[in-house]
């Protein structure tokens, strides 16, 4: 019935509109109009120009003082503030630009509207001005370059030794974070060995993985902790994102990417700081990635030192719960191990696969 | 101004096409040459045509046709994002399964959202764009009979038209289209295990890309041909409209970059169903491990985006040329800087090559890489401020005529600032890492390649309909179409930068998930109530278009008092573009306004010997 409406509604106003067509057309019979364009043309577009120019701008202003509050709130790492203020210089720049040109612009388009009674100043070029306006865009880009690249260097800089190095491991659609434990190094793991009661495909046999722990809910970390994130993936691209933490990779399967941040601000902080007592920082999917892209998230705690020990003591698990885990199996010949919770085992049959696809 | 048959001059190409002139050749009593329509079917007049000026409406019709299909799909999606709770009982009758009880389901949302961009940029902006106006006006503006080859541009469209059904048809296959995003990343595009648009429907799609490219070399081979070979006496390189300096360096871009896309579209195809692993490794999807290993998701990201980029300005340059052309001719000015503009086209051109990484920054690339890039990238800003600034000093001091296509034609430069301003910002690494993927991009490229190519080529179409068509369109209905365009389009793209900088994702079909995005509601729905109106805008356009095709007002023949060569040729279309010998060109295009001449325009077939009064030093 509605759809029966919608296009009732679009067959009459395509009637509407043509049958303006041809009052139109009358009317310019009527005036004996020749010219494409007549004067009065003219005078109605450019008061337009002008009329879009201020509401333009204007509406512009209004919006954008309006909308500061669903902006991000201020940086929760060390590295994003150098980038805010980076966004900000640019910002500075860019919107003086963009008011002065598109002011030239709708301001020139009012005021020399067309008149059939005069000429325009022929002006085909000015060497010198062309050089000016060549050079002084060069020079404030290179100026731009110089910082944004010293930023840049200095957040893709090698990460200090001591850093603690988490994993952030996508699948879809959720996340699972691995920590090093207390060597501080992330056991081995393969695609092959992923199965039920081993998500990240540990290799169980491997002595760094012992102290691993994980935790596929809520991710804490320590606010002033140097972090290492280590990012990859299972099946298909993601892209580990932490606005507010203003830091963000993808994660590749079969390779490894990471990303050094240092968290300065706790949950508890920034729930004062933004007045909202359920504020909590997110680790979003940011890599279309399936149905369920737009759910893939995950919670994330900025803790104090205490809490997050605390935390990391009592609700963290081991990735290896079963020290006696069967030695590594080839997987060409054997289907990955089930755990004896009963589910359906995973068949895989490695022969055949490139045929299905 | 009555100079056009003074001089005659037989180009080599009418010795061999047969087009004499009858004066000298009478006897030789060809009826269908020089003037007289071919004895033409119905099949070879309208369908394999293979004379430019129908092939050109070939692909305009082809075009507004898919630009109308592709906004329809995102005013779906705009429904859903801007009004997530509700059902829009209308939908299922659209869409059908895919919009069960009113509400469309997130793998259709992102097929909607992948093919509106796959048509928009290549069916649209590539293939329409071009199609239409290299088409139209490259034998005309530089003085040919036709094309080069009128057989291969025939072949060109028909391509195009098959890759358009292809494409098309997918859309209503069982399990949907494509769904991974426009740029179809392996592993997600590579794997029907993955999502339900990885299937058939990423088959089509490939197969659609695959013939988009072979239509798109043999235009862009033609093109380049029919510039550098067929230029009519007097037509130096220097005195060629911008238009066809813009679809000269087009056509080179797009032989350039469009073979690393089909090798990329290959590549993915033999991943997809001969067992390859090009793009795969290390993937454990559906329950089982993939025997696939040693391949990186990456080199494909690298191949696609050096299509990609130079893309950006294969759309984007023949608009500006387009938009250069309807400035100077309704400023009734000469274009500023002409060779200022030839030059910046050809840096950004150049550079388009050496910048396709800043897509990539945060896919793990090497961070020095990234620097050049940034680098690179940051240096295209220079040439477009040149031409920003040439823009504005063309109509300073000018005479401006307000047709619609000069209303399109300022609007494409005042989106080229706003979108390419946030360029700067999008193309620093370090800034890129926080809002890569979000809605600042959508609204970034929506504004500086989308609304400023799709305004180009209003420009274009407003501008042209006359040679096109023979007819004017209404140019009231054109004002309105502008004016409530230009305002929906800022007011969906402007708002749509807080989107993205308040964090949200791209590509996301609602944003529940997270608590903190709950405010941008808000802006979704006014972006969603301005993108209604601005599809709603484009109905007067579509009934204008169509309505003045068959009963417009008769057109002159130089309705614009323009200077460029098309206009000398007569209204009713012909065979061979002009009736008698091909016109000689004696100056540049821009000649307007010119102190001391009698009219404020001088055609390029007026030889200076007849404008002593406005010569300058040096002209004689």
């Amino acid at each position: 019935m509605t759809s029966l409406l919608v296009f009732i509604v679009l067959i009459l106003a395509t009637i509407t509109i043509v049958r303006l067509v041809r009052v139109l057309e009358l009317v310019n019979e009527l005036r004996g109009e020749e010219e494409p364009v007549t004067n009065t043309d003219n005078k109605f577009n450019s008061r337009m120009m002008l009329v879009f120019l201020f509401v333009g701008l204007l509406g512009m202003l209004y919006f954008t003082l309006d909308a500061k509050k669903y902006l991000l709130p201020v940086s929760a790492s060390k590295h994003g503030v150098e980038t805010d203020a980076l966004l900000d210089i640019n910002f500075a720049l860019i919107i003086v630009v963009f008011v002065i040109t598109q002011i030239l612009l709708f301001w020139y388009g009012f005021k020399y509207r067309g008149d059939k009674n005069r000429r325009a100043y022929f002006y085909p070029d000015n060497h010198k001005l062309e050089f000016i306006w060549t050079i002084i865009p060069t020079i404030v880009l290179a100026s731009l370059i110089v910082y944004g690249l010293k930023v840049w260097n200095a957040i893709v800089a090698p990460a200090p030794a001591d850093a603690q190095v988490v994993q952030v491991y996508g699948k879809q659609f959720n996340w699972i974070v691995r920590y090093a434990g207390e060597d501080n190094k992330l056991g081995k793991s393969n695609y092959r060995l992923i199965g039920d009661g081993n998500e990240l495909g540990v290799d169980t046999n491997d002595v760094a993985a012992r102290d691993d722990k994980f935790i596929a809910d809520t991710m804490h970390i320590q606010v002033g902790s140097k972090i290492l994130f280590v990012f990859n993936a299972r099946d298909v691209i993601h892209s580990a994102y932490f606005p507010h933490l203003r830091t963000q990779m993808n994660c590749v399967p079969g390779m490894n990417t990471q990303f050094y941040c240092e968290p300065t601000i706790t949950t508890d902080s920034m729930r004062a700081i933004t007045g909202d007592a359920n504020f909590n920082y997110v680790l979003l999917c940011n890599k279309i990635c399936g149905a369920a892209h737009y759910n893939m998230k995950m919670i994330l705690k900025v803790d104090s030192k205490e809490q997050y020990q605390e935390w990391y003591k009592s609700t963290a698990q081991y990735v290896i719960t079963r020290p006696e885990a069967a030695p590594i199996a080839d997987p060409a010949v054997t289907a990955p191990i089930d755990s004896a919770e009963g589910k359906t085992a995973v068949v895989s049959l490695p022969v055949k696969q490139g045929l299905l696809r | 101004m009555s100079s056009n048959s003074k001089e005659t001059f037989i180009h080599p190409q009418d010795v061999e096409l047969g087009f004499m002139d009858h004066a000298h050749h009478g006897d030789h009593g060809h009826d269908e040459h020089g003037g007289h329509h071919h004895k033409e079917t119905f099949i070879t007049k309208y369908i394999f045509s293979q004379d430019h000026k129908m092939i050109s409406k070939q692909y305009l019709l082809t075009a507004v046709i898919m630009a109308f299909f592709a906004m329809a799909m995102s005013l779906i999606f705009r429904l859903q994002l801007g009004w997530p709770e509700t059902k829009w009982a209308f939908l299922e009758s659209i869409i059908g399964h895919h919009g069960k009880d009113g509400k469309l389901s997130p793998d259709f949302y992102l097929a909607l959202v992948t093919i509106h961009g796959t048509i928009m940029v290549f069916f649209v902006l590539t293939g329409g764009l071009s199609g239409t106006f290299s088409n139209l006006l490259i034998p005309l503006q530089v003085g040919a009979r036709d094309m080069a080859s009128g057989f291969l541009n025939m072949l060109s469209y028909w391509f195009f038209f098959l890759s358009c059904a292809v494409m098309t048809m997918s859309v209503f296959i069982e399990a949907g289209p494509a769904s991974g995003g426009w740029t179809v990343y392996p592993p997600l595009s590579a794997l029907p295990q993955a999502m339900p648009g990885s299937g058939l429907g990423m088959t089509m799609w490939l197969v659609s890309m695959v013939l988009f490219i072979a239509s798109s070399l043999l235009g862009g081979i033609n093109y380049v041909c029919t510039i550098i070979n067929m230029r009519t006496k007097g037509m130096s390189m220097t005195r060629m409209p911008l238009t066809i300096w813009a679809f000269l360096i087009t056509a080179i871009l797009g032989i350039l970059s469009f073979p690393v896309l089909f090798a990329a579209a290959l590549l993915l195809l033999f991943d997809r169903s001969m067992g390859t692993s090009f793009y795969l490794s290390d993937i454990f999807i559906g329950g089982a491990p993939l025997d696939a290993a040693g391949g990186s998701p990456i080199l494909y990201q690298h191949l696609f985006w050096f299509l990609g980029h130079p893309e950006v300005y294969i759309v984007l340059l023949p608009a500006l040329g387009l938009a250069s052309e309807v400035i100077s001719t309704q400023s009734r000015k000469p274009i500023f800087g002409y060779k200022a503009m030839i030059g910046s086209m050809l840096v950004i051109a150049f550079l388009s090559f050496i910048v396709w990484g800043h897509h990539m920054f945060i896919t793990g690339m090497n961070p020095f890489l990234g620097s050049v890039f940034v680098f690179t990238t940051l240096l295209v800003a220079i040439p477009s401020a040149v031409k920003v600034f040439n823009y504005i000093a063309t109509i300073w001091k000018a005479n401006i005529s307000y047709s619609p296509a000069m209303l399109f034609a300022l609007g494409l430069v005042s989106f080229f600032i706003s979108g390419g301003l946030t360029g700067i910002i999008l193309g620093d690494s370090a800034l890129d890492i926080n809002i890569h993927d979000t809605y600042f991009v959508v609204a970034h490229f929506h504004i500086v390649m989308g609304s400023s190519a799709i305004f180009g080529m209003l420009a274009g179409v407003y501008h042209w309909f006359p040679r096109m068509y023979g007819r004017m369109l209404n140019k009231r209905l054109g004002y309105l179409h502008f004016w409530v365009t230009i305002i929906c389009v800022y007011g969906v793209f402007f708002p749509m930068h807080f989107v993205g900088l308040a964090g949200v994702p791209r590509r996301y079909y609602a944003n529940t998930a997270y608590a903190g995005f709950d405010g941008v509601i808000d802006i979704n729905e006014l972006i969603s109530v301005f993108a209604i109106a601005a599809g709603l805008a484009q109905l007067i356009f579509a009934v204008n278009f169509f309505y003045s095709m068959y009963r417009g007002p008769k057109a002159s023949q130089n309705p614009w008092n323009s200077n460029t060569l098309e206009w000398t040729a007569p209204v009713e279309h012909l065979h061979g573009n002009w009736p008698g010998a091909i016109p000689v060109v004696h100056r540049w295009a821009y000649d307007y306004s010119k102190p001391g001449a009698d009219e404020d325009y001088i055609p390029q077939t007026v030889p200076y010997i007849e404008t002593k009064n406005s010569n300058l030093p040096g002209e004689e």
